[in-house]
Order: structure tokens, then C-alpha cells, then sequence
């Protein structure tokens, strides 16, 4: 354990090094207390309609105003950032366990595995992704779950073209050779040879996706193909904000400011961690 | 080089034809049937089961898409259930407002984004690099309908300086421009970013090669160096990330479209996933994904040109 311990340390006091690193570690901390303690830091009921009062400018009462039924804009942040969280959490981690093993199978199985796993990766990946949500949304209808499930099968190919690649540069290594010699079956080799090697790169893949996620259930929900109505989320405060945009600017500014402090902060934590952890995967980042 | 090009393609048409196939497949297998969507759930069984006949619903799946690529060979894209319009015209009539805007947004981003990278990489780690590097990742991590809304809601709204809404009076260029301006900023900021950073990086590269240190040697100018040598060659990655960059787009366009009140792809598939019009959606991903395939097919091939080693793997990944 001592060895684990040290290599954190290690990270970490490269990371105090990087101030824009450590300013995005900041945020993500943060946004992640703010979101798990939301309920008990709203200072209103964000469901609360009251609709004398709606569309105030920040007050000491209300921090960033109210929106258009007079419910408190801060509450419904703080607890649209729950389901920004929860998204990224439960999607990036269903993909990233889906595209580990098919990207195992395709990068070690048999040549006809490979060309079919990757010709189903490839189909997948031909859809641009926000036409592909939209037109499962228009069949399914929107919700937040359907929301998931686009974002985990779209994902699930650009892991498992990774999982492919690395898994494939191993296999003709030497130990492992030496490992299948010895008669090691396929799990094991995968499992405690393949597996430790390509993990590290991944899990920096996967942070460096949270903002990509949280943009996406937010643009979903911001056209209405998100969350059902009453629930905040970022994207459906900008909706309405969006509708009495003449009326009141402040939920558009306060839907909007979460939403650039979190992309930025998981990119400029993600990006400093890839840098301090492999070098390698240097200039792989993709503009959507 | 032929060889290569033909089995690009024809794997991009493999592709594509089972994207479609998929999400034809998608469409008829969901619960619940189209008809009853469309229509609402008290609708008569007579006028469902009329629709369901006029979209060709009752027939089985597989007739069905035989007949959608029949239809689609003849370039017939189905016709609209709400206004009997022919679904191609629909979106063909559409894809200019969105081609004008990507074009817009794409050259907007390369004409700020190269000059950008190029100085970064002369002025390394000065406070251009940097104050370029933080930025360049700011603008790709930002969503861009958030930067849509912002910018309609101070330059538009609140300044006035722009048009908040449509495309523009037809025939009125001057009107035109002025109203396109607004979202292709909103579409293109990622791209000068992505762009600056791709730049930079292969500038690098580039300066560090033996052809540069020998222009040096000879004593040319260093700008005449840096313009007629470093940067012709740094250039080429780029214009291969411009091609993806424009079927991206042609998608991303949507927020842009929508915030904008701006006809266009996006904003036709909008309406028509709210209104539940299978055929119009259908025809606009359909279009879409297409362009997405084709402009990376296209990237692909300059790439293999400009690159003879990408030609050969078999296996590339």
C-alpha cells in the first residue's frame, strides 16, 4: 500500500507544479461536494413554485434569481449538478467496461472477431453522435435514461478502438508469449497482464470525457430530449432560461456558469494528470 | 493509390449502408407503433391503420428497407406525414443555411486558428503561447450552445450589435452576413482552438528538421523561412482535420441553428424528432451521416496522399 501512497504523492506534487492542473482539481472537488451535499446547501426547494416572485434578479433571498415559475435558480443548480454527475458517472463507466472487453476480444480473439467487432465499432462511430441521440430520442422519447444509453453506445466504440490497439501492441510482446508458453489461459493473460497495462491510459481517456458527457446530457436536455420537466438539470435551466431570455438574463448566466466551470475544470485536470502520467498520449484530445 | 481509394470507399459504403440499415431497423423495432405516436393515442384504428398503410408500416421489416433503398436509389427520401411534401426537397432545401454556416465557422476558425498556432510555436512558452494554450482548451471543453447562448444574450440581446434571430433577408447578402456571424462564432470557437493547438504542434516538429536548418544556414529571412517553409508543410495535418471538422459540424451546426432561430439541418431534425416525423428524421441523419462518412472518407484519401505509409496498412487503427 505504501508504494500506492507514495505514487499519489508523487502525482499530486507534480500537480502543485501545474497551477492550472491544480486550479481544475480545485473545481472538481468542489463541484463534486456541491452536487453531493446539493440538497442540504439549496437554500430553497428547487421544485418550489412561487409565482409571484419569478423572474428576479439575484437577491439575498435568491442568489441568482428566480426563473420563470419563481423557483429558486441556485437550488435548481445545485441540484442540476447532481444529474450532470450522475450521468457521466454511470455512462462513462458502463462504456468504459463494455468498450475494455470488446476491445479485449477484437485486439486477442480471431482475425474474423476482430473485423467484425471493429466493423460494428466503425458503423457505430459513422453516426454523428448528437443525430444519432436525437433520432433514438425521437423513438424512445426523452428521458434521462435514454439519455445514458446514447451516450454509453456511442462511447463504447471509441474505448473498445483503443482497448483494440494497445491490447494488440501486447499481445506479440515477449512476456506474454512466454506467459501463453506456459500455458496461461486466455483470461489470465488478459487479466493480469493486458489489463494493468492499458488501465492507466484509460481512466485518463475516461476523465477527459466527463466534460464531453456533461455537454451532451446538458445539450440534450437544453432541447427538450433530456430530463422530464420538473427536474433541474443545467441543460433544462438554459431551456428555460432561453424562453424568457427578453424577460430576465439570469438563468441563462447562472444554467451557463456550471457548465463552462465544470467542462473546464475536468479539462484542465484531465489534460495536467495525461501529461504527468503518459507523456504518450500527448495531443489525442478531440474537438466535437 | 486507386487501389487504396476504392477499398476506403467502398468500406465507407459498407458503413454506411449498415447505419442506415441500423437505423431503419431501429425505427420499426421500438414498442409501441409510429402511428398511434403520430396521431395521438385516441385516433381511430381506421385512420391508424391508414397511416400505417401510407408510410408502408404494415408490410414486414425487410420489405419495408428493400423498399427504402429502392426509394432511396431514385433518390426518393420518403414524403413528410405532416405537409405530403417530399422529404428530399424538404431537406435539400434546408442543407444550403447549414453548409453556408459550417463553411463560415470552419474558414473563420482556420483563418484565426493558423496564425495563432504558428506564432505559439515561434514565441514558445511567451505569454502569447501560453495565454493561446490555456485558451485553446477552454474553447474545445466549452460546450458550444452554451457559448451560442451567451453570445445571443449579450451581443444580440443586450448590445444589439447582431441579429438575434433567422438567416437573413434573402437576396440581401450584406443582411445575410451580418446574421450569420453570431452562430458561426458559437459553431467555430473549438475549432480555432483545436486548429491553434494543431498548428503549433506540427510547427515544432517542423522547425526542428534539417531542410529549415539548412534555409537558415543559407541566410534567408526567418519569416521567409518560417512562411515559405516551415508553415507550408506544418499546414498539411490541419487541412486533413478540416475535412472532419466539416462533417462534425454539419451536426454541431444544430445548437447553433436552433439558438439562432437559423433554418437549417439541425434545426429541421429538431422539430421534426418533437413532432415525432419519422420520415423527415430519417432523411435528415440520413443526409447528414452521410456527409459525416463521405468527409471522412475524403480526409482518409488526402491523408494517404500526403502520407504513402497510411496507404499500405491493411489493418490501420
Amino acid at each position: 500500500m505504501s508504494t500506492r501512497f507514495g505514487f499519489l504523492k508523487e502525482v499530486f506534487a507534480s500537480l502543485r507544479k501545474d497551477p492550472l492542473g491544480m486550479t481544475g482539481l480545485v473545481i472538481v472537488v468542489l463541484v463534486l461536494l456541491a452536487s453531493v451535499f446539493a440538497s442540504q446547501l439549496a437554500p430553497h426547494d428547487p421544485l418550489d413554485v412561487d409565482v409571484h416572485n419569478r423572474l428576479q434578479s439575484p437577491s439575498w433571498q435568491h442568489w441568482l434569481g428566480t426563473d420563470q415559475l419563481g423557483r429558486d435558480v441556485l437550488s435548481r443548480v445545485l441540484l442540476g449538478g447532481r444529474v450532470a454527475l450522475k450521468v457521466a458517472l454511470v455512462a462513462i463507466s458502463v462504456s468504459l467496461s463494455a468498450g475494455l472487453l470488446l476491445g479485449m476480444m477484437a485486439g486477442f480473439g480471431p482475425a474474423w472477431l476482430d473485423r467484425l467487432l471493429v466493423t460494428c465499432f466503425d458503423t457505430l462511430r459513422s453516426f454523428p453522435t448528437i443525430m444519432f441521440a436525437l433520432a433514438i430520442v425521437a423513438l424512445t422519447g426523452p428521458s434521462l435514461n435514454t439519455v445514458i444509453g446514447v451516450i454509453i453506445i456511442t462511447s463504447i466504440p471509441v474505448y473498445a478502438r483503443i482497448v483494440r490497439t494497445q491490447t494488440q501492441a501486447l499481445r506479440d510482446q515477449d512476456y506474454i508469449l512466454a506467459e501463453r508458453a506456459m500455458g496461461a489461459s486466455t483470461a489470465r493473460i488478459l487479466g493480469h497482464h493486458v489489463l494493468p497495462n492499458i488501465a492507466a491510459p484509460l481512466l485518463i481517456l475516461a476523465s477527459m470525457d466527463v466534460p464531453a458527457v456533461v455537454a451532451m446530457e446538458a445539450g440534450l436536455s437544453f432541447l427538450g430530449l433530456g430530463v422530464s420537466p420538473p427536474t433541474p438539470s443545467w441543460g433544462s435551466i438554459l431551456n428555460d432560461g432561453y424562453s424568457y431570455l427578453r424577460n430576465s438574463p439570469w438563468p441563462i448566466i447562472a444554467g451557463g456558469i456550471p457548465l463552462i466551470l465544470v467542462t473546464l475544470g475536468f479539462t484542465f485536470f484531465g489534460e495536467s494528470l495525461r501529461d504527468i502520467l503518459d507523456p504518450k498520449l500527448r495531443g489525442k484530445g478531440e474537438a466535437s | 493509390m486507386l487501389r487504396f481509394i476504392t477499398r476506403r470507399a467502398s468500406l465507407s459504403l459498407l458503413i454506411l449502408f449498415l447505419a442506415v440499415s441500423l437505423l431503419f431497423a431501429m425505427i420499426h423495432m421500438m414498442p409501441g407503433d409510429p402511428a398511434s405516436v403520430i396521431l395521438g393515442p385516441k385516433a381511430s384504428p381506421e385512420l391508424k391503420a391508414e397511416l400505417n398503410q401510407r408510410m408502408g408500416l404494415d408490410q414486414p421489416m425487410l420489405a419495408q428497407l428493400g423498399r427504402f433503398y429502392a426509394d432511396l436509389a431514385r433518390g426518393d427520401l420518403g414524403v413528410d406525414v405532416f405537409s405530403d411534401r417530399e422529404v428530399a426537397d424538404i431537406v435539400f432545401e434546408q442543407l444550403p443555411y447549414t453548409l453556408v454556416l459550417v463553411l463560415a465557422a470552419i474558414g473563420g476558425a482556420t483563418l484565426l486558428g493558423i496564425p495563432l498556432g504558428c506564432f505559439s510555436a515561434i514565441r514558445r512558452n511567451s505569454l502569447l503561447d501560453r495565454i493561446t494554450a490555456v485558451m485553446s482548451v477552454a474553447f474545445i471543453a466549452i460546450p458550444s450552445f452554451v457559448v451560442a447562448l451567451y453570445l445571443l444574450l449579450w451581443l444580440a440581446v443586450k448590445w444589439r450589435w447582431f441579429p438575434a434571430m433567422g438567416a437573413g433577408a434573402s437576396g440581401d447578402i450584406a443582411d445575410q452576413a451580418r446574421h450569420l456571424v453570431l452562430p458561426a462564432i458559437a459553431l467555430g470557437l473549438g475549432w480555432v482552438g483545436y486548429i491553434a493547438r494543431l498548428v503549433r504542434a506540427s510547427m515544432l516538429e517542423v522547425m526542428e528538421e534539417n531542410h529549415i536548418r539548412t534555409a537558415r544556414a543559407f541566410g534567408l529571412p526567418e519569416r521567409s523561412i518560417i512562411v515559405h517553409y516551415a508553415l507550408r508543410i506544418a499546414i498539411l495535418p490541419t487541412v486533413t482535420i478540416l475535412g472532419l471538422g466539416i462533417g462534425s459540424m454539419l451536426s454541431g451546426a444544430l445548437f447553433a441553428e436552433i439558438v439562432f432561430s437559423r433554418p437549417g439541418i439541425g434545426k429541421l431534425l429538431h422539430e421534426a424528432v418533437i413532432t415525432r416525423n419519422y420520415p423527415v428524421v430519417m432523411g435528415s441523419v440520413l443526409v447528414t451521416t452521410s456527409f459525416f462518412v463521405l468527409s471522412t472518407l475524403v480526409a482518409d484519401v488526402v491523408n494517404a496522399a500526403l502520407d504513402p505509409r497510411l496507404r499500405d496498412s491493411r489493418r490501420s487503427s
